[in-house]
Order: C-alpha cells, then structure tokens, then sequence
C-alpha cells in the first residue's frame, strides 16, 4: 500500500480518535490540533506511510511531547520545536530519516510526528510504540524488545538543545530525561533513539494513525447524526463494553511525578445495582466490578461521555458524569511475558494475575 | 443599610428594595431597547411606592446581560491590539487563533509577540523586550488604537511582566484602555489571553453603558454609589466594573442564585431557578454559586475565568408541550406567552397552560384548557420533574439528597417530592429572587496559583493571605472578610510536591 495524503479532516478526526486512545492520559490534543490547522492553511501537507514500504536499513524518528499538561497550557507547542528534535538528531547522528513516527498515539503525542513531517517533508509511518498512552519510557513496545534507549535529543523553543548520548536501560533513560525535561520548564520536544525500517517492522505497534482516524471519523459521525457515539466506536473496533454508570466519587493524589487515583461508579441500565472502580496512574489501568477486577492493563480501558462520545480524562473526570466503559484490545506485543513485565498490573503495583477482556 | 437590586433581564427589569435585610418592594417593568430606560422605569416605580422618601440608599446594584450580549450578538465591539509577553514560545498559535472568524474579524486590531513571560516556577522564561513593547505601543498608536490586551506567560504566577509592559504603552498612548490578562486570572493561557481580549474588545460599550447607569440613577433622583454585579455573585464598584466587564457576562443567573440563598436562609443547598424558557441549575456552596473549573465558551470563544456552574435545560414556564408522543420543552413561546398561550387564546400548548387547567395557576382563560384532564396534566408535571431530577443529579458534587430551593417565573414545575432530594423549598419573592441577589451582593478576593515545596497547609495559607489583599483593594471591609472556596490539586509531573491552590474569600462592602 502506497503513501496517501493525511487531510486536514482526516487530523480533525485523529485528534477525537487519539483522546479515545490516551485511555484516560496522554494530554489533550487541542494544541497539536490548532497548530496542524494553521500549517494546513499555510499550505503544508503530510502523507501517512504503511511501515512495509519501510527498507530495512532506513532509519526513523519516533517523536514525542514531554512534560507537564499544565505548562503545555502556558507555553503552548510549537510545531517548529517538533522537527527542531529530529534536526538535531540528524545532526548528532548523520541518519537521515525515512519518516517520522509517534512514541504514543493516545492524546498529544499523536499529533507530534505530523508537526515534524510537515516540516522536514517527510511521510508520517503508520505505527506507534504504544498503541495507547502509558506514563513511563519503559512501557513500549520496543523497550520490550529490548531495543537500544539511546540517544534522545530534547529541545525547547529557545534554542536548547540536549542529546543523551548513553544510559543502560529504558528506566534510566526515563529519569535522566525527565531531569533535562524539568529544567527546560517541564515541556521538551523529544526525539527517541532512531529505529530502523527492520526494528519498526518487528517492534511497531502498526496502523495506529489509521486506527485512531477511524474511531475519530466514527465518533464525530455520529455527533453529526445525533446518534449513539459509543455504538459508533463498537462498529470500528472490536471494543466491549465494561459498564455503564455515572460517577460518584473521584480521589487524586500526585506522587513521585504521577498522578494517581481511584473513581467508582454506580450502575446505569443493565448494570444498575452494581458499581465499577477505575484504578489509574495517568492513565486508567485497573477496573473492578463489585470488588472483581475485571479489565487491567495492558487491555484499554476508555471512559467515555455517554451522550457526547467524547473521551473524559483521569485529571478532569468529575462527580455525575455519565459515562460508557470499554475495553479495546491490547497490541498482541504486551500479552507475552515479558511484555506483561513492562505493563502488566503488577508493573503498576497491584499484585493480580493478568486476564484480558477478549481472552 | 438600605440598598436596590435591579437585575435586567430579557423580558422584565425587576427591582427590589432591601433594608435592613428585609425586602420591602419588589417591582417589575419591562427591558426596554435601550436597557436605561427600563432601569429608570423600574426605579421611578419604587419611588413612586413611597419607600424611597426621605431615605438615604447606600447602594444601586445592577447585574446586565448586556455585555455578554454585545459578545454573542456582535454588536458595539471596540478594535483591541493584542500583545503577548512570552516569544519565542507560542508564536505558532497567535492571539485570536482560536477564535470563529467573524468575531475575530470585527474585534482583531492587529497583533504583536514580543519576548517576556515567567515558568511555572518563578524563573523567568525570557527578561521582558521592552524596547518591542514600546515599538509594539508606537505600531497601535499609528492604527488608532484604543484598547489593548496584554497577556503573559505565566502571568497568574508572576504579573511584572504585564504590568511594566503596561506602563510603556501607556508611555505611548496615555489614554489606553488595557487590560491585563491577570486580572482575570486563571492558568491557561490562550483561555485566560482570550478573556482579556473578549474585555478589551467591551472598553467602549462598558464605559458608555455604565455612564448611562449612572445617569439612570441620577435622573431618578438616587444619590446612591453603583455597584454592578459580577459572575461569582459579588460586586465591582462602577470604576472597577468598567475595567472589567467580562465579570458580569453571567451575573444574571448567579444573581438568582445568591437571592436564593438569602431568601430561604441557606447556604449550602442545590438552587433551580425556572424561567420562561430555560431552567438553570446550580449549586450553592456556602452561600454562593459552584465555580465552573473548566472551560466556558462565550459566542464562540473558549474561555476559562470566574464563571459559575450551571447547567441550563429547556424547561420553563412557557415550554411547548406536545402530549403524543409526550414532550415538553426545548422550544418555548418565550415573552409571547401571554398571547400565545391556549389559556391566552393562542395556539400553542405549553406548560403554564397545563398548570392552569389542573388548577396550580390562576390566569388566562380556564375554560379554554378545560379539556385538558388530570391524567395529561399530570403526565406532563411528571415529564418536567424528570427533566429538572436529572438536571439535579449532574449538578451535584457528591451522592446524597440535598435540599432545593425553586425561584424564578416557572417554579411552579417544580413538585414538592423529588428524587435525590431530601425538601424542595419555594420562597416569597422567589419570583424576583435575582433582584434580590443583586441587592445583597458582597465583594471577593480570588488566588490561583502553584506552591512548590510547602506543605499543602502552608500553601492553602499563603493563597488565603493573597486572596485576602486582593478583596480589601476590590472594596472589601477586611474585618468581614471570609473564604468561602478553597481547592488543592497536586501536579502531575511537576517536581518538588507542586501544589495548585485556588482560594476565593468574600467580605462587606467597606463603608466609605
């Protein structure tokens, strides 16, 4: 399958598509969104590329947003600062990249790679390493693989440049990194360490742009229709329904840099007299039924406003929502053991045996 | 203390005159074209009960929709030039960005980025360019502007940098109106940026409004102060309110709220105010109006300031109601109720319709909905206290029933059993009961802003002091003051046990 051009309507659609994905994390996509707008109007284009029509020995820049959802509100982003990562990678490097691709589809970053590409004039690869949100560097697919964490360049919208050039693991990689990202005022365009075309064919999570430009297209569809946005979703994705409820109690608390928590929720129609609790760190990881857990990492948990469709967040999530639970599949490359090391629930804390919804 | 709350809405003008804590007239004359001329109206009409005679009123409150309608209706919008402290971040994402382009179009004098801005921290992000600002300031003057909106990054933290860059236009255009983004306070740059413009761009119909206010008072022979109520159910001095108008953009229905609360004696409690054509419901925490903690557009704009939280259904008093299949509302007849009524001889079925023939209303013509029986009337009450229960139930905070207080027009919809409620209250003048919020109305202090390395007590304390000295230099009586909203939310990803406070305290208004 050739590249194809990626439409303004088709971003709009990602951009509703990735909050779905970001399972309850990952940032709004607003930002990225009016960013593209605007590089849309001057006239940039982007194109998506299947990773197949990858060579083997083309290299590709996974590229991330990194830092604090409350500073990105400040400092807003800057579609310049995305490619200024891959630049400054090419330059420590002397790669030049093939094509441009997203660490993490759900929320921001998923509109990251195309801000670059729109620059550097190179196709965006249809995969990422997620196939969600996750809040730790180690918690991909290629640090399953045990693929090299190294180097990372990160840059700022003043000109800062870093590149780190060598740590021995992904969980290095997250602290050191994490360091430069606050000292920059927690926000950082980044540029992961390069992948070959043979790496991103083996290690990637694939079709995730397309993916999340569906279930994007679906929902907003339905909107448009005034009909069920959750059917919608269901009728592009073999998703499940985990329950259907409004809120009745949300507690947050922020430790060690993540924001961690618990929201219950009374039964609604066919689930009424039974409640649900979502455990999540960042991003929704545990759901209980009655006291059961009955969906867990790496499984997607997606919390969704009943009427609007739209996907509600694990910081804004609030007392009498009305919302639809699901479950999406998990990337096959998290239900090996070692990829349940990486995200499974224990790698989260919670001392369960992994059992997923569509087992 | 005697004071009069006017409260101007869409179809009547309702004053109220309060004494010593009692309402002692309330009248009503419709919302004229002009909105003076109903003020006017409304007040010569309580003279003319003879309360006013030979009394000195400490006070004329007014809460308008007017500027909020200037902003959704396009009208009376001043030409604003945008300038923003924070290159070369955002400069990918400009003032008016997102903005729906006829509104941009109408209120975009121009716009300029120069360096400046704070991070979340305290550090600065870049030292303020003041020779741009002043090139900046040099650049309106050429166009002819008058009003300009400055915004920061960070400012809600550290403000120098708007402030001094306020300073030099000044310099420049000695009779700038500025606004300060601030002023209206919250992290989120482009909502709070876009605050500031929404304000910048009312500078001249705020100015001429509030003269005419003035000017309403004076002709109806009043020697009293103005005070024009704002979104969070308090009060700005006229000189205050007319540098800041987007803080009386949803007065009106925070205004019923707060008469509520006066009116039935709590403080805590869910308020339904049903009205001819909508029904808003919020929640009273402490004697005042829930604050929206989230975006709010306004024409169009997202926005993100003191605003309260309600969620508004359509339900009211002159709801069309439809028996098969059974609907009722959102379409309503509105201020044509009285005529198209069927009670009035009209043709449309609506709601007080259905309180007439089952006898909860005396008006109209009875025999005209005589063949409505008391199974339909009560199916379609059933139907309202469906719609209203489930308003409720999203308004509220926590599980639990909570008591209701029903005010405004159409509160006869409202049945004395509910779920999720443990005592629906009606009230005497409940009618007027946004007038007399108006009349009541105090002065606020508001902190937002992130700690680091305090505890979460020591933080909550720090913003208490702040938003303290914010309400005394807003008019407050210091020794009155006290806080009635305090929120923490701990910081993903930031460092060093970073804690977000946001703190509002309210007092009297201090005897002058």
């Amino acid at each position: 399958m050739p590249l194809r051009d990626i439409t303004l309507d088709d971003i709009e659609s990602l951009a509703v598509g990735a909050w779905v994905l970001g399972t309850g994390g990952g940032g709004s996509p607003y930002l990225g969104l009016l960013n593209l707008r605007s590089l849309y109007k001057d006239g940039y284009q982007v194109q998506l590329m299947p990773a197949s029509e990858l060579a083997n020995d083309d290299w590709v820049a996974p590229v991330s947003n990194m830092g604090a959802p409350l500073v990105g509100q400040e400092r807003l982003s800057d579609h310049r600062t995305a490619a200024r990562a891959v630049d400054l990678m090419e330059r420590h490097t002397g790669y030049k990249f093939r094509g441009i691709m997203s660490l993490e589809i759900g929320g921001g970053n998923s509109l990251q790679p195309l801000m670059a590409a729109a620059h550097l004039k190179r196709p965006v690869i249809d995969s990422d390493m997620m196939g969600r949100a996750y809040p730790e560097a180690q918690m991909t697919s290629v640090a399953v693989g045990d693929l090299k964490p190294c180097p990372l360049t990160t840059v700022d919208v003043r000109g800062l440049e870093s590149v780190v050039e060598k740590v021995p693991t992904w969980k290095w990689m997250e602290r050191v990194s994490r360091k430069i990202c606050v000292e920059y005022g927690s926000t950082a365009s980044t540029c992961k360490a390069p992948r070959t075309g043979a790496e991103v064919k083996k290690w990637g999570i694939h079709g995730t742009t397309t993916k999340a430009i569906a279930i994007g297209s679906a929902v907003r569809e339905a909107q448009r229709r005034h009909e069920d946005p959750v059917a919608a979703i269901l009728s592009v994705e073999p998703g499940k329904i985990l329950f259907k409820g409004k809120v009745v109690d949300v507690e947050r608390r922020a430790t060690e840099g993540f924001l961690r928590g618990r929201c219950r929720f009374d039964g609604m129609d066919e689930y009424r007299g039974s409640s649900l609790e979502l455990n999540f760190q960042n991003e929704w990881i545990v759901a209980w039924r009655d006291g059961t857990p009955i969906a867990m990492s790496p499984d997607l948990i997606c919390v969704l406003d009943s009427v609007a469709g739209e996907a509600v967040g694990t910081e804004t999530i609030r007392y009498g929502q009305r919302v639809t639970v699901l479950a999406l599949p998990p990337p096959p490359v998290f239900l090996t053991p070692k990829g349940l090391q990486h995200v499974g629930p224990r790698a989260f804390g919670y001392d369960i045996e992994f059992k997923s919804v569509f087992a | 203390m005697r004071r009069i709350g006017i409260d101007v809405g869409g179809t009547n003008t309702d004053a109220v005159l309060i004494e010593d804590g009692k309402v002692i007239r309330a009248v009503k004359a419709p919302t004229s074209e002009d909105v003076t001329t109903g003020i006017l109206d409304s007040l010569k009409s309580l003279g003319s009960t003879g309360a006013l005679k030979d009394k000195k009123v400490d006070g004329v409150m007014i809460g308008t929709t007017h500027f909020i309608n200037a902003v959704v209706q396009r009208r009376h919008l001043t030409k604003v030039g945008a300038l923003r402290l924070g290159m070369p971040a955002t400069s990918t994402l400009p003032p008016f960005c997102d903005w729906p382009e006829d509104l941009a179009t109408l209120v975009r004098g121009g716009v300029w980025m120069v360096e400046g801005g704070h991070e979340y921290d305290g550090r600065l992000f870049m030292p303020l360019d003041e020779a741009a600002v002043t090139k900046a300031a040099e650049e309106m003057k050429e166009l002819g502007l008058k009003s300009v909106a400055i915004s920061a990054i960070f400012s809600p933290l550290d403000n120098t940098h708007e402030r001094r860059a306020a300073e030099l236009v000044t310099k420049v255009i000695p009779d700038a109106v500025i606004t300060c983004s601030s002023d209206l306070g919250r992290i989120g740059l482009l909502e709070r940026e876009n605050a500031g413009l929404l304000n910048a761009a009312l500078a001249d119909l705020s100015r001429e409004t509030i003269a005419a206010f003035e000017k309403s008072i004076r002709d109806s022979g009043i020697a009293a102060p103005l005070f024009i109520t704002q979104n969070d159910g308090t009060v700005a001095e006229a000189s205050q309110a007319r540098r800041l108008p987007v803080y009386s953009f949803a007065s009106g229905a925070t205004n019923s709220m707060r008469g509520a609360a006066y009116l039935s004696g709590l403080q805590d409690a869910m308020v339904i105010d049903v009205g001819g054509t909508t029904t808003d419901v919020g929640q009273l925490k402490n004697g005042f109006p829930r604050e929206a903690n989230s975006v709010v557009k306004v024409g169009g704009v997202r926005t993100l300031f003191r605003m309260p939280d309600l969620l508004s259904i359509g339900l009211g008093g002159g709801s069309h109601v439809q028996l098969d299949p059974l609907k009722v509302g959102p379409l309503s007849v509105g201020y044509k109720l009285l005529k198209d009524g069927i009670a009035f001889g009209g043709k449309q079925l609506t709601t007080t319709d259905i309180a007439i023939a089952s006898g909860v209303l005396s008006l109209g013509d009875k025999s005209k909905v005589a063949h409505l029986d008391a199974a339909t009337c009560k199916k379609v009450f059933d139907e309202a206290a469906r719609l209203s229960e489930e308003a409720i139930d999203r308004m509220k905070t926590e599980a639990g029933d909570i008591k209701l207080i029903a005010v405004g027009g159409g509160a006869f919809l409202i049945p004395d059993k509910m779920a999720g409620v443990s005592e629906v209250i009606h009230v005497e003048h409940g009618d007027c009961a946004n007038a007399v919020g108006a009349a009541i109305a105090q002065v606020s202090g508001e902190c937002d802003q992130i700690f680091k390395d305090m505890t979460r007590v020591e933080a909550i304390a720090a913003a208490q002091g702040i938003a303290n000295d914010r309400a005394v230099a807003a008019g407050a009586a210091r020794d009155t003051l006290s806080t009635i909203e305090s929120e923490d939310m701990p910081l993903a990803y930031l460092p060093g046990n970073s804690v977000r406070v946001r703190v509002r305290v309210v007092g009297d208004v201090a005897a002058t």
